[in-house]
């Protein structure tokens, strides 16, 4: 593993030779983006190649919303808690995810299939309510719309197609 | 690489080449021959750029608004569906994917043209109407169902189609002024070609060739351009400050992080016409001396980045980027930066720490960011819409740009229509126009015949104005005086159904998680506010301990709280958080009063208020609201009338939403 993520790391700093701090903010995101999450071993590795702290890189990324440290589920389902999504009910349908899902936002489900992140705006206020799975955006929701969302995932995980 | 509009040589007496570029060639293009006269050399540019103009065509093309809206209204199948068409009946045409055209509400947008006729623009295309729509239209009848209307054609060249509606006679269109937006959704945003031929380029290469720094300055001065971002700021006093500040190193930054939920029109502006955004960033770089420019967008907005990218790109390889460009000795190189969800990033100084890889905290000032900003050199800082208008008025002229608009405030403003309303969407108008003619007549009214109650403008740093105050003119002054602020133009409409503590309760709860935590004020302020309109929001069933006591102490400080949070924050952000309240208490404050005295929630949506019940005569015993409830708070046989039991009921409302015959009701 830890051969593995030093590969990774080493991978994806080599695109930005002569980093200095200023890099530290896209390294990460490359990593998440690699990895999906920001393992406590790649923040460490991360530390040492930038000559910073491991303590002020976690002040960084703990700072930023999209950052996680918990592996996203196979499905990564944003909810739109937007103005707009709001006054057209964004709350009722981010509850019945939750309930659906079992789990509180920022969370992945046990069988780690799900994970759910609250996103400030998406930018398609004109769709509201609107979320997106796995970067695809489905706009004008209803409470029904996420349950069979949902249950179309859990189906083309079942048959192993991706989505 | 292929010929473009870049490599036009008209004649011998033309010595423009990719090896040694002229630095005229960009405005060559659509005015030249600049150098020489000759009436057969102009009219062969002008052919070469009409290919691009579409104004005709010599085959059939068909557009398909693929934004990030369009995509999340079925877009993408959409062009799958064409693509299938075109390959099933073996037509010569094009498929060409642009932005978005504002008109959120009719998405998916498909346009068609064919040779000889103007562009035509149906509404909400999905994969199973394209093929209908497009065989009916190639057979030479236009289907009304989802027709939009019928582009104009300048030249008048083009025979118009028989009975259809100018596009520019549709309500949401008529009132438009279309500045900003011009290109959006009418060219393909990864052509630069496209741009070129519409005029592209032409205002920063004039300025290269013509103009020095502090020149471009006094004519954004004279424009009287003010930021479109949040404050207003005047545009080119910043860029003189910059300018001003002698330093080696300087930087141009554009604000693309448009944190403010309900505003998209930064997104779809640099998703519809990304080159209009570099060039005014160019030409901002120019004017304060900067040789490296940034991009702060958002990671939320993967399409925009992608088009961004791309358009840059194409930029550094025409070299309108780069070292020497068009030999005027000027450097300029454009990075991107991806924000990392932080709402305060929005903020400059706080952007500004981003970039340089810390926490997005703001900075106290002075020294303000045009005399120490990014990386402790001379910065200044633009939002996308304002540098979108910068080459207009460089090209056009400052007393162009400030022909229309309000004594303090110019040109037009884009604002994002959302909420409660027919039309939503992107809605381009000039300073001084009424809330009426934007909600009423461009956004078609509230829907379902429901009352009008109130509009939230600027965001969780605005505040909202209500129904009898609809014919306020906009501008910034006018908005200050009712208590909101122009913001970045997000619009979301509010209809009776909706709450308006609730909303406070909304931005409070917002504005509270994303406080970056620097300053005390908003820090624990807004964390304070939040609790009180939570105080105030719950009902018995939900109260613990001394709370009902608390409650009312909490009233009798919130606005004290607000002015005090206002007068003390560090940034901007933290003196507008108190906004949405103050604003609300303002206007609606017998709605406050009936959550307070009668803990009765009006609008029926603060759902900790409501008592649900079920009403014996109608209920049929079919069992689906005792499904839906999650905490066994129903009892009752098959086929006979059930009942809620108050002390389990946890009020979320999933009775009332299974109940397929309405007999559940809240009080």
């Amino acid at each position: 593993m830890r051969q593995d993520l030093t590969q990774t790391i080493d991978r994806i700093m080599s695109a930005y030779p002569g980093a200095g701090r200023d890099a530290l903010i896209p390294i990460l995101q490359d990593t998440q983006e690699d990895i999906g999450y920001l393992p406590r071993e790649a923040v460490v590795l991360i530390g040492e190649k930038l000559h910073l702290p491991v303590s002020k890189i976690f002040g960084v990324a703990t700072f930023y919303n999209q950052f996680r440290f918990e592996p996203k589920g196979r499905f990564h389902i944003q909810v739109c808690r937007g103005t707009a999504c709001h006054v057209k009910g964004s709350l009722k349908v981010l509850e019945r995810i939750k309930r659906e899902l079992g789990i509180e936002s920022g969370r992945t489900t046990r069988d780690g299939l799900f994970s759910l992140e609250i996103v400030a705006c998406i930018g398609a206020c004109a769709l509201a309510p609107v979320m997106s799975i796995n970067g695809e955006v489905h706009g004008r929701l209803t409470t029904d719309d996420v349950v069979r969302l949902i249950k179309d995932c859990r189906k083309a995980a079942e048959t192993g197609e991706a989505r | 690489m292929m010929p473009g509009l870049m490599d036009i040589k008209c004649c011998d007496k033309c010595w423009n080449s990719s090896s040694k570029v002229c630095p005229e060639s960009v405005e060559c293009i659509k005015e030249g021959p600049l150098c020489h006269e000759d009436k057969d050399c102009g009219n062969a540019r002008l052919s070469r750029v009409n290919e691009f103009l579409r104004e005709d065509v010599a085959a059939p093309v068909i557009f398909v608004g693929t934004g990030t809206c369009g995509i999340g209204a079925g877009a993408g199948k959409t062009v799958q569906a064409v693509k299938a068409w075109i390959a099933e009946k073996k037509i010569n045409a094009s498929v060409v994917e642009v932005g978005c055209v504002g008109a959120c509400f009719l998405e998916p947008l498909m346009d068609v043209q064919l040779p000889g006729r103007p562009r035509l623009s149906f509404s909400e295309v999905t994969e199973k109407n394209a093929a209908k729509i497009l065989d009916s239209v190639m057979a030479g009848t236009v289907p009304a169902g989802n027709l939009i209307g019928q582009y104009d054609s300048p030249s008048g060249k083009l025979q118009p189609w028989p009975g259809v509606a100018p596009i520019s006679s549709h309500p949401f269109f008529a009132k438009q002024t279309r500045w900003v937006l011009r290109n959006c959704g009418l060219i393909d945003p990864t052509s630069l070609d496209e741009y070129l031929a519409h005029g592209g380029y032409r205002a920063y290469t004039k300025v290269l060739r013509s103009m020095t720094p502090a020149e471009v300055c006094d004519q954004m001065e004279k424009s009287g351009l003010r930021g479109r971002g949040g404050g207003g700021f005047p545009t080119g006093r910043k860029w003189k400050v910059a300018l001003n500040s002698p330093s080696e190193q300087k930087y141009m930054i554009c604000n693309a992080d448009e944190g403010d939920p309900g505003a998209f029109m930064d997104r779809a502006v640099i998703e519809g016409d990304p080159h209009r955004v570099i060039e005014g960033i160019a030409i901002a770089a120019y004017a304060i001396g900067a040789s490296q420019a940034y991009f702060y967008i958002r990671a939320e907005y993967p399409l925009a980045i992608q088009r961004l990218r791309t358009a840059i790109a194409q930029a550094r390889e025409r070299g309108l980027l780069g070292r020497n460009i068009f030999d005027s000795g000027a450097d300029l190189d454009i990075k991107i930066k991806m924000g990392a969800g932080a709402f305060v990033c929005g903020e400059e100084t706080a952007l500004m720490n981003s970039i340089e890889g810390r926490r997005g905290m703001p900075r106290p000032r002075p020294p303000y960011p045009a005399v120490s900003g990014l990386f402790g050199k001379p910065s200044a800082i633009n939002n996308v819409e304002t540098l979108a208008n910068v080459p207009d008025i460089i090209w056009n002229g400052a007393d162009w740009f400030s022909s229309i608009g309000t004594e303090g405030s110019k040109g037009t403003k884009v604002f994002a229509l959302s909420g409660k309303v027919s039309h939503t969407g992107l809605v381009e108008v000039a300073m001084g126009t009424s809330l009426q003619d934007i909600i009423m007549e461009i956004g078609g009214g509230v829907p379902d015949g429901k009352a009008f109650k109130a509009v939230q403008i600027g965001g969780p740093s605005g505040g909202c104005i209500p129904s009898q105050h609809l014919d306020l003119e906009i501008d910034y002054e006018s908005l200050k005086k009712f208590g909101a602020m122009m913001g970045s133009g997000g619009l979301v409409v509010m209809d009776e159904a909706n709450c308006m503590v609730d909303v406070a309760r909304f931005f409070m709860d917002f504005i509270q998680r994303e406080s970056c935590g620097k300053c005390i004020p908003c820090r624990e302020g807004t964390r304070r506010m939040l609790e009180i309109l939570d105080a105030i929001t719950t009902g018995r069933r939900d109260e613990k301990g001394h709370q009902s006591l608390e409650r009312f102490k909490g009233v009798i400080n919130l606005e004290q709280l607000g002015t005090v949070i206002k007068k003390t924050s560090l940034c901007g952000l933290g003196q507008t958080a108190p906004n949405p309240v103050l604003s609300t208490l303002r206007w609606f404050r017998d709605e406050y009063e009936a959550h307070v005295y009668e803990r009765k929630c009006p609008a029926k949506q603060c759902k900790s208020l409501l008592a649900f019940s079920i009403d014996h005569e109608k209920c049929v015993g079919c069992g689906l609201c005792t499904k839906a409830c999650p905490s066994d708070a129903i009892l009752g046989a098959k086929k006979s009338p059930h009942h809620i039991v108050p002390e389990r009921c946890i009020g979320c409302g999933s009775c009332m939403e299974a109940c397929p015959i309405g007999a559940v009701s809240a009080e």
